[in-house]
């Protein structure tokens, strides 16, 4: 066990590793360097003297490897630059709208959830029976449909036509439905497939009969066995699928203009306020890596083979 | 033959008619759409779906189901493009990776899991935020970030195979690493691979359109389907059709390339059918 969580975070560091490097070089990817960006930005022809000595200033022409380090010291200490768009340091901007974000995250999580495991065991248990091709013809549905039209479809629906909840924006739980309905249901479809199929997988197994021989109904089998077997399976996938859900947020923030800072990031691209966008995807690497990290844990725990080498100990 | 393949081969075919018959819409979308997809008309603007306009007119008084048509190619054909491009990519590397196994597989394998530790399309977006928008360097940016699930499953498979007798026997017969590469295991697994592809075709259509919709792909007056979906939200109010109809036939592409896979899944690997 020591030595799994070992290589864990041996893994964990390494991924953080990449996640900085990749970050901070998007902005060797700029078609002009950064210095020139901001003289462009500021309506002034560039003079190559001033740029030189613009770019001695802030450490500009220093090699890769020492402009990374530089940057990285400020990062840990929690410094990811300056936005130019909104006049704030970029961790300010972030911190400040990530509970919306978190608020909607969560809310979408809850109803993916809410939505996905019942469907997904009706479909398992009526496997080949109506309930199941219902099922399995939504889910099918929801797995294809883009999130994006789904929302714009939900606005005009319930929004515009019936009137029943405001279109965008950011204020109250009202405005949260939509937005959260979009990310719930489009991801809960992808979902609901993956428990059919781990409880499909689990149902044929040789254990079942042998229940069955010994008289257990099949509500208790499904109950008492079938789902804590599926469980580690599920809980594995949960961690995957919050990365779409993370990347959602971000699309359909920017549709029901819910201030969160998956919409702060689009403003970024458009505006060209390279910062914040840096500083947005170093937060969501992070938030994903950490996610996983803390299924990964769950997942030990659950898994009685794991747990009983623990106390063995 | 049993039953159970020929109902496999007739839904394969289905499916692969269909597709085709959508390629071909958008590449003889000239030939085929009723009006110019660039045209504005002033005395048509907003008009709903009829006679003279079968989905309707945007705010400019361009027909949409012209402009759906003509968009087949900035949606669906670059759809193709990009899933070619990171098929080969990801397969190439991921089968280097398992083939030569070491530092190469390390560090390959490192940089895959790296670029999984973001949330899909958030550097996508990043990536084209940075080296501009457009049409190439979404295509680019696309590339780029989405090669490593073909690279991870390619790489599992060249595992499998490669402990083979006939890979031992090519070898001995002098063959380089790179021609065993080449003749003896890519076409191998390539089958394998082929339920993957035809599914991300379906997701990488979904991705463009996420992205035009955002306005990093082609600049407006390109008729694109997720671009139209974006002009046609503000346009909610007093015309529906404008959102509909591109979201409409994204979605149907989807459904057909997804099914595809499916039904190649069926046809490979019919005990596997627990979807």
């Amino acid at each position: 066990m020591g030595r799994q969580i070992g290589q864990r975070l041996i893994s964990l560091v390494i991924i953080l590793f990449g996640l900085s490097i990749l970050t901070f070089g998007l902005t060797f990817l700029l078609p002009s360097g950064p210095v020139e960006q901001v003289i462009e930005k500021m309506g002034i022809t560039p003079d190559p003297e001033v740029i030189a000595e613009l770019k001695h200033e802030y450490g500009f022409d220093q090699p890769f490897l020492v402009q990374y380090m530089n940057w990285l010291k400020g990062v840990v200490k929690g410094d990811l630059g300056f936005s130019v768009l909104n006049n704030d340091s970029v961790n300010a901007i972030l911190s400040r709208r990530l509970p919306n974000t978190v608020r909607l995250a969560s809310a979408s999580f809850a109803l993916m959830v809410l939505i996905a495991f019942p469907l997904g065991i009706l479909s398992a248990v009526f496997r080949n029976r109506t309930a199941d091709y219902i099922i399995r013809f939504m889910s099918f549905i929801g797995v294809s449909i883009p999130n994006f039209w789904f929302g714009m479809i939900l606005i005009w629906v319930l929004g515009v036509r019936l009137r029943l909840l405001p279109v965008s924006g950011s204020i109250g739980w009202k405005s949260l439905v939509m937005p959260a309905l979009t990310l719930g249901i489009t991801n809960s479809a992808y979902y609901v497939r993956r428990i059919r199929a781990v409880m499909s997988e689990q149902l044929s197994e040789e254990y079942i009969s042998g229940l069955r021989s010994r008289g257990l109904s099949d509500r208790r089998i499904i109950i008492a066995h079938v789902l804590p077997n599926s469980l580690l399976a599920v809980i594995t996938m949960l961690g995957m699928s919050f990365g779409s859900l993370l990347g959602g947020t971000m699309i359909v923030e920017t549709i029901f203009s819910w201030n969160g800072i998956g919409k702060a990031a689009m403003e970024a691209v458009t505006g060209r306020d390279y910062a914040l966008v840096q500083g947005y995807v170093l937060w969501m690497g992070c938030i994903y890596v950490l996610v996983n990290l803390l299924v990964d844990i769950i997942d030990q725990f659950l898994d009685p083979r794991i747990r009983r080498a623990m106390s063995n100990r | 033959m049993s039953s159970y393949r020929k109902k496999a081969w007739m839904r394969f075919s289905l499916f692969m008619f269909l597709a085709v018959l959508f390629v071909l819409f958008a590449l003889l979308a000239g030939f085929l759409a009723p009006k110019d997809p660039l045209t504005t008309d002033y005395g048509h603007m907003l008009e709903k779906p009829g006679a003279g306009h079968l989905f309707g007119t945007d705010q400019l008084g361009r027909d949409i189901f012209s402009r759906i048509l003509h968009g087949g190619r900035s949606s669906l054909l670059i759809a193709f493009a990009v899933t070619g491009i990171v098929a080969a990519v990801g397969i190439f590397l991921g089968t280097a990776a398992g083939y030569a196994g070491g530092i190469l597989d390390g560090v390959i394998m490192r940089i895959c899991d790296t670029l999984m530790a973001f949330p899909g399309i958030i550097f996508t977006v990043a990536l084209v935020s940075f080296i501009g928008t457009g049409l190439p360097n979404l295509i680019l940016a696309m590339s780029l970030t989405s090669w490593t699930g073909y690279a991870r499953i390619s790489r599992a498979l060249v595992l499998s195979v490669k402990n083979n007798v006939y890979i031992e026997q090519a070898r001995l017969g002098g063959a380089s690493g790179l021609r065993v590469l080449g003749v003896y295991i890519i076409p191998n697994i390539l089958p394998s691979l082929l339920v993957n592809i035809s599914q991300s075709i379906g997701s990488n259509l979904l991705t463009i359109s996420a992205l035009s919709l955002l306005g990093l792909g082609s600049p407006p007056p390109t008729p694109e389907w997720g671009l139209m979906l974006s002009e046609g939200k503000n346009f909610i109010y007093n015309a529906p059709w404008m959102l509909i109809f591109p979201g409409m036939v994204i979605l149907v592409c989807v459904v057909i390339f997804n099914l595809l896979g499916d039904s190649i899944q069926d046809l490979m690997n019919p005990r596997e059918n627990i979807y």
